[in-house]
């Protein structure tokens, strides 16, 4: 009986997310568009982002470089190490690291945020006040995290793999020039594309399921921290079923 | 005599213009019947005073009022717009002659005080063309609730008084027809409790505002109201005066009283 209502309720659950889904996008398309809460929420998103994008990505370069060395030179093959560690930063583990991070940071920042909005009234003022909270407060968010998170990679891969360098020079007395030289010539666009662009579905799932939760938020100041909490499960547990959908479609397009 | 004036009274009121109107509302959450054909008329000018107990509906039907709930059936009338019918675009407009003033204040806690004022003023632009100087215009609300001094504060930093204030400032901004108050004065001490109900009363002067005021505090009844509608069971208990109402003879009336 318990678990009927248990896989009821995740059912219900799925519906409204998909609703909510369908409303973002029929908001996102109409008039007024509110671009100065949407730099507003971007340079928020992004600033609030970059410092921890940074030391996670320097942390991954450094630990990858390290765990991995002693292996490939048991091979001889210390040379492989640009190589390697770049196309593992760039294709996956940046993306996906740096995500979950993003998600820690942003959904449950965003989940707790609107949570105490609606527990205060504050989301039924906007709307009484003639301003759609809907498009003001979530539609902003969602587009502003698709944007940034692609670009928080970019910079946060960009670290990790000066990280790797830092590591190779000071163990394997590789040149700054010499080691990059080898990672460019090593991906190919096929590396980066595809990794690019699920960031873009990342970032828009992270800040949607915040979203969802926080606009939904129900039952006072315990509530708030039950959406900030199962905002970021649920945005993690859907990083992972988007990148295998992406590793997935990736390896049919340009096989991996 | 008493009988005469009575009948002065209903036809003054019947010359008056409705600025809100509520008929047969009716809303239910489940098997909870919360509003069971709940009736309302607000005139201009006037201050009417719903009393009921916690979960008696006050709260559903106020937030019915300005379309934050959709009602079962019934129909509630702004200004003669039927709000129940509108699209989204004329719902904006009416709600721009509503004023709300909510239980908790709903301030926006990431913003100062004088964005706070700004935000409803962003959207209706329309309305206020010929104002050129916002700040101007935030700057007398402020004034007219007594915080001039506050403008550049957070909400954070606010007393619970002065929140409500701020609150009733922002409300004033759009200078609506009809104030709604949701217990303007839940939570404040009596002192306080005593300022904010004066300042309805300057509000209702200076800004000559239609109020319906939700509230269970008897002072606040006694003060403020020139009608009270008590709300019991989702329905129209009792309607009079507070004299009237106070001396009831019915023990269902008086246990508002005690």
């Amino acid at each position: 009986m318990q678990k009927n209502s248990a896989i009821k309720s995740f059912f219900i659950e799925i519906g409204e997310l998909t609703y909510f889904t369908g409303r973002f996008f029929r908001e996102l398309f109409s008039r007024p568009f509110e671009f100065k809460e949407l730099l507003r929420q971007c340079y928020s998103i992004g600033n609030r982002s970059i410092l921890l994008v940074g030391v996670t990505g320097f942390i991954i370069g450094l630990v990858l470089t390290l765990q991995t060395r002693p292996t490939l030179q048991e091979f001889g093959a210390e040379s492989w190490m640009p190589s390697m560690v770049s196309i593992s930063i760039i294709r996956e583990i940046g993306p996906v690291i740096i995500a979950l991070t993003f998600a820690g940071r942003i959904a449950s920042g965003i989940g707790a945020e609107l949570g105490s909005m609606r527990v205060t009234e504050q989301i039924d003022a906007m709307e009484v006040s003639g301003t759609n909270p809907f498009k003001f407060l979530v539609v902003t968010r969602i587009l502003a995290a698709t944007i940034m998170l692609p670009i928080l990679v970019i910079f946060g891969d960009a670290i990790a793999l000066y990280g790797s360098y830092i590591i190779e020079n000071a163990k394997g007395d590789v040149s700054f020039v010499l080691y990059f030289n080898k990672v460019f010539k090593t991906l190919e666009f096929s590396d980066l594309i595809p990794a690019t662009i699920k960031t873009f579905f990342f970032g828009f799932a992270i800040a949607l399921v915040g979203c969802f939760k926080g606009y939904n938020c129900k039952k006072g100041t315990a509530g708030v921290g039950k959406a900030a909490n199962s905002a970021v499960v649920y945005a993690s547990m859907l990083l992972f079923i988007l990148d295998f959908i992406a590793v997935f479609i990736t390896d049919i397009f340009f096989e991996i | 005599m008493n009988q005469t004036q009575n009948i002065h009274e209903i036809k003054e009121l019947e010359t008056k213009k409705r600025m809100l109107e509520i008929i047969d509302l009716r809303k239910s959450f489940g098997d909870n019947h919360v509003l069971n054909g709940f009736n309302l008329e607000l005139f201009e000018g006037e201050n009417l005073v719903i009393m009921g107990k916690s979960g008696s509906g006050k709260s559903v039907m106020i937030k019915c009022l300005v379309g934050l709930m959709q009602a079962d059936s019934g129909s509630i009338k702004v200004m003669g717009k039927d709000i129940t019918k509108l699209n989204r675009v004329e719902l904006d407009d009416i709600r721009t002659e509503i004023g709300f003033l909510f239980q908790g204040n709903a301030l926006y806690d990431s913003m100062t005080v004088r964005e706070n004022l700004e935000f409803p003023l962003r959207r209706h632009k329309k309305k206020f063309e010929n104002i050129t100087d916002t700040t101007a215009l935030v700057t007398k609300t402020l004034e007219s609730v007594g915080l001039a001094h506050t403008i550049n504060l957070m909400p954070s930093e606010l007393s619970g008084g002065m929140k409500k204030r701020i609150a009733l400032a922002r409300a004033l901004i759009l200078k609506p027809k009809i104030i709604l108050y949701d217990e303007p004065t839940s939570g404040l001490d009596p002192i306080t409790s005593k300022e904010i109900i004066e300042l309805m009363r300057h509000v209702q002067k200076q800004y000559k505002t239609s109020s319906l005021i939700i509230t269970h505090d008897v002072d606040c009844a006694r003060v403020v109201s020139e009608r009270m509608i008590l709300l019991v069971d989702g329905t129209n208990y009792a309607e009079g005066t507070f004299a009237e109402l106070a001396s009831s003879k019915d023990n269902q009336v008086r246990a508002f009283f005690k």
